[in-house]
C-alpha cells in the first residue's frame, strides 16, 4: 500500500486533553510529512505520553481529529503500529518470546480466527530483525530491558503499518540496543514508512530524527530539525537551565 | 451415590470451574475482586428474594451473579474518580453491599425462610450434596451438575476468546488499539466470576470460593511459562485439592470446606518449595552449584594469576592452597578434587597445574 506522498503522514488537529478541568495538552496542532523519522520532546509533565494516548483513542481528548495519510485514524486503525512504554506490561506473564511478537499480528487476523503459517513466518522475520532469532522460545521474564524492547519492537514490525508510534523506544536500553534500534529506524524510514518517537535524550535529537515537535503541554514547535530544534524553542520548552544541560551533554 | 463420592463430585465440579477464570484474576491481579464478589452475593440474593418473594426463583442466582458485576463496576467508578486506589476501593464497596444484604435480612425476611448469614459465610456441601437430579442414570448433587455446566461454559469462552483474553490480559493498551474492546472483555469475564461464584457459593461458601479462584492458578503459575498449560493445569490442581480434602473431611469427619482450603493450601506450598526452575528448593539448589562451580573457577584464576611467576611453586602448592585462598583445608581439597574432575587442572605431585580448559575458563571468567 503506497499512500499518496502528498497528504501528512499524521496530522492532528485541535487536539485538548483535560483531567478532570486541568489540560494536560492544549489545542495541538502536529503535522508530520511521511518518510521521516520525528522525535517528540519537552519536560516530564509535558504531555508527550498523553499526546500519543490521545492520538491513538486510548484516552478520550476534549476535541480534536486525527488523520492518518488523510483517513481519520478511527476508520484506518491498522495504519498504526503503536510501541507502548516498556514498563507498561507485566513481563511475568507466562508466555515466551515468540509469542508475545506473534501477538502483534492479532489486530490484522480480527476476532476469533487464530494466527496461521503466514503470522508465524512475519514473527521468525521480526525476530531476525531485532537480532532476537536464538531467544526465541525464551520466557520474557528472563530478558533484559533492552530485549524487551526489541521484542516490543518485533511486535511491531509483524503490524506492517506504514506508521509507527512509540513511546520511549529508548528508555533504560544499553548502547548496543540503543544502536540497534536506531537502525532499525533507519530501516523503516527507508521503506518509505513514517516512525513518531516520544524521545527523552536532547542530545541525540539532531542525530537521529528528521524532524522534531517540542511540546510543553501547548506545542511550541514544530518541523523539521535543522529549523526547529533551536536554542530559542528548547529554551522557551524547558525554560533556561536546558542550554546548558545540551551544551555539556 | 454415597455421600463422600457424591461430595467429591460437587467439589471437584466447583474447583474445575473457578480454576478457569481464576488464571485470568491472577494474571490481572484482581486476587482480591473475587473475595468482594462472593461476599456481595448475600445482598444479591436477598435483593431477588425480596423481589421475587421465592426462594426457589431462578432470579435470586440472576440477582447474586448481577451484584457481583455490580461490586466490580462500582470498585471501577470509585477508581475512576482517582480519589480511592484499587484496594481501598475493594475495601469499601464489598462491606458495604455485604451489610446491606444482611440488613436486608434480618428486617424483611421472615426467620422460617432458609437464608441465613452463618450458611452464607461457610457453606454447606453436605446440605448442597441432598438436592440431586440424575443424569445419565446416576442420581448427582444439583450443585454438581449446574458447576460441571459452568466449567464447560468457562472452558468454551476462554477457547473461543482465546488470543482476545490473552492480549487483553498482557497489554490492554494494545488490544484497545486492535479494537477487541478490553472493557467489554473484561465486564465478560467478571460476569463469568459471578455466576461461577454464585453456582460455588451454595456448595462451598465465600471463603472457598476464594480459594478455588486463586489457589489453583497461583500455584500453576509456578509451574509453566505458557498461558495454556497454566489453564489446564490450574483445573488440575483444583480438582487434586478437592478430592483430597474431601477425602481428608471424611477420614477425620471434618468441615469440607476448610479440609479443602487446606488441602488446596498445601499444594500451593508444596508447589512454592518444589516447583521446578521457580520454586524455593529449586532456587537454593541453583545459587548452591552456582557458588560451588564459581570455586572451582576461582581456583582456576588463581592458578592462572601466578603461572610463570616465581611464587607459583608455592601458590600451586596442593598443601597450601587453603591458606593462599582463605579456605578451610577441607574446602580447598574438595573444590580441587572438583576442579580436577571438570578438567580444569590436573594434579602432578604436590602441585596443581592448569589444562588449557582451566585457562580458558579463568579468562572467560575475567572477560
Amino acid at each position: 500500500m503506497t499512500p499518496p506522498a502528498t497528504l501528512p503522514a499524521i496530522d492532528v488537529h485541535d487536539l485538548t486533553v483535560a483531567y478532570r478541568d486541568k489540560p494536560a495538552l492544549w489545542d495541538i496542532d502536529l503535522t508530520v510529512p511521511p518518510g521521516v523519522l520525528a522525535a517528540v520532546v519537552g519536560p516530564n509533565g509535558a504531555g508527550k505520553t498523553t499526546l500519543i494516548k490521545a492520538m491513538l483513542g486510548l484516552i478520550r481528548p476534549v476535541s480534536g481529529r486525527v488523520l492518518i495519510h488523510g483517513q481519520p485514524y478511527a476508520a484506518n486503525k491498522q495504519a498504526v503500529a503503536y510501541v507502548p512504554q516498556r514498563n507498561s506490561v507485566d513481563w511475568e506473564f507466562p508466555t515466551t518470546v515468540s509469542d508475545a511478537v506473534l501477538m502483534g499480528t492479532y489486530g490484522s487476523i480480527g476476532w476469533f480466527h487464530r494466527p496461521g503459517l503466514r503470522q508465524k513466518e512475519a514473527t521468525r522475520d521480526a525476530l531476525a530483525q531485532v537480532g532476537m532469532t536464538e531467544f526465541a522460545a525464551r520466557q520474557i521474564s528472563q530478558l533484559s530491558g533492552g530485549q524487551q524492547q526489541r521484542v516490543f519492537l518485533a511486535r511491531a514490525l509483524v503490524q506492517q503499518a506504514p506508521v509507527y508510534v512509540m513511546d520511549e523506544p529508548f528508555q533504560g536500553v544499553d548502547a548496543p540496543t540503543e544502536l540497534a534500534i536506531v537502525d532499525l529506524l533507519r530501516g523503516l524510514r527507508a521503506g518509505g514508512r513514517t516512525v513518531l518517537v516520544v524521545h527523552h535524550d536532547l542530545s541525540t535529537v539532531p542525530e537521529y530524527f528528521d524532524h522534531v515537535t517540542l511540546l510543553n503541554v501547548r506545542k511550541v514547535a514544530s518541523g523539521p530539525v535543522a529549523e526547529t530544534f533551536t536554542d530559542a524553542n528548547l529554551k522557551a520548552t524547558y525554560g533556561d537551565r536546558v542550554r546548558v544541560e545540551i551544551a555539556r551533554g | 451415590m454415597p455421600i463422600e463420592v457424591s461430595l467429591a463430585v460437587l467439589l471437584a465440579a466447583a474447583a474445575a470451574a473457578c480454576a478457569v477464570p481464576g488464571v485470568f484474576l491472577v494474571l490481572r491481579r484482581l486476587a482480591l475482586v473475587s473475595d468482594a464478589i462472593s461476599h456481595v452475593l448475600l445482598f444479591g440474593i436477598v435483593a431477588a428474594f425480596l423481589l421475587t418473594r421465592d426462594l426457589a426463583s431462578p432470579w435470586l442466582f440472576v440477582g447474586a451473579a448481577a451484584s457481583g458485576v455490580l461490586t466490580v463496576a462500582l470498585v471501577e467508578a470509585l477508581q475512576r474518580t482517582r480519589l480511592v486506589r484499587e484496594d481501598a476501593a475493594i475495601g469499601l464497596v464489598f462491606p458495604a453491599l455485604f451489610s446491606l444484604g444482611a440488613i436486608l435480612l434480618r428486617l424483611y425476611v421472615p426467620p422460617g425462610v432458609h437464608l441465613d448469614v452463618d450458611q452464607v459465610l461457610l457453606g454447606t456441601p453436605e446440605i448442597a450434596t441432598l438436592n440431586t437430579l440424575t443424569v445419565g442414570g446416576f442420581a448427582m448433587p444439583a450443585g454438581a451438575v449446574l458447576l460441571a455446566g459452568l466449567f464447560v461454559l468457562n472452558a468454551g469462552l476462554v477457547a473461543v476468546f482465546y488470543k482476545e483474553l490473552k492480549l487483553g490480559t498482557f497489554d490492554a493498551g494494545l488490544a484497545a488499539v486492535f479494537g477487541f474492546a478490553p472493557a467489554v472483555l473484561h465486564y465478560g469475564l467478571m460476569t463469568a466470576v459471578s455466576l461461577t461464584a454464585v453456582a460455588a457459593f451454595d456448595a462451598v461458601g465465600p471463603v472457598l470460593v476464594v480459594a478455588l479462584f486463586v489457589v489453583p492458578p497461583a500455584a500453576a503459575y509456578l509451574l509453566t511459562d505458557r498461558l495454556s498449560v497454566m489453564l489446564a493445569l490450574s483445573v488440575g490442581i483444583g480438582v487434586a485439592g478437592a478430592i483430597v480434602g474431601v477425602w481428608v473431611a471424611v477420614w477425620l469427619d471434618a468441615n469440607v470446606a476448610g479440609t479443602v482450603a487446606t488441602a488446596l493450601g498445601v499444594l500451593f506450598a508444596a508447589t512454592f518449595v518444589f516447583a521446578p526452575r521457580r520454586g524455593l528448593a529449586a532456587a537454593a539448589v541453583m545459587r548452591w552449584r552456582r557458588k560451588r562451580r564459581f570455586h572451582e573457577t576461582m581456583l582456576a584464576i588463581h592458578l592462572t594469576q601466578h603461572e610463570g611467576t616465581p611464587q607459583e611453586e608455592d601458590e600451586s602448592r596442593l598443601a597450601g592452597l587453603h591458606r593462599h585462598l582463605g579456605w578451610l583445608p577441607h574446602e580447598a581439597a574438595a573444590v580441587a578434587t572438583r576442579a580436577e574432575r571438570r578438567g580444569l587442572v590436573v594434579r602432578r605431585g604436590e602441585r596443581l597445574h592448569l589444562t588449557p580448559e582451566g585457562r580458558t575458563a579463568a579468562g572467560e571468567a575475567l572477560g
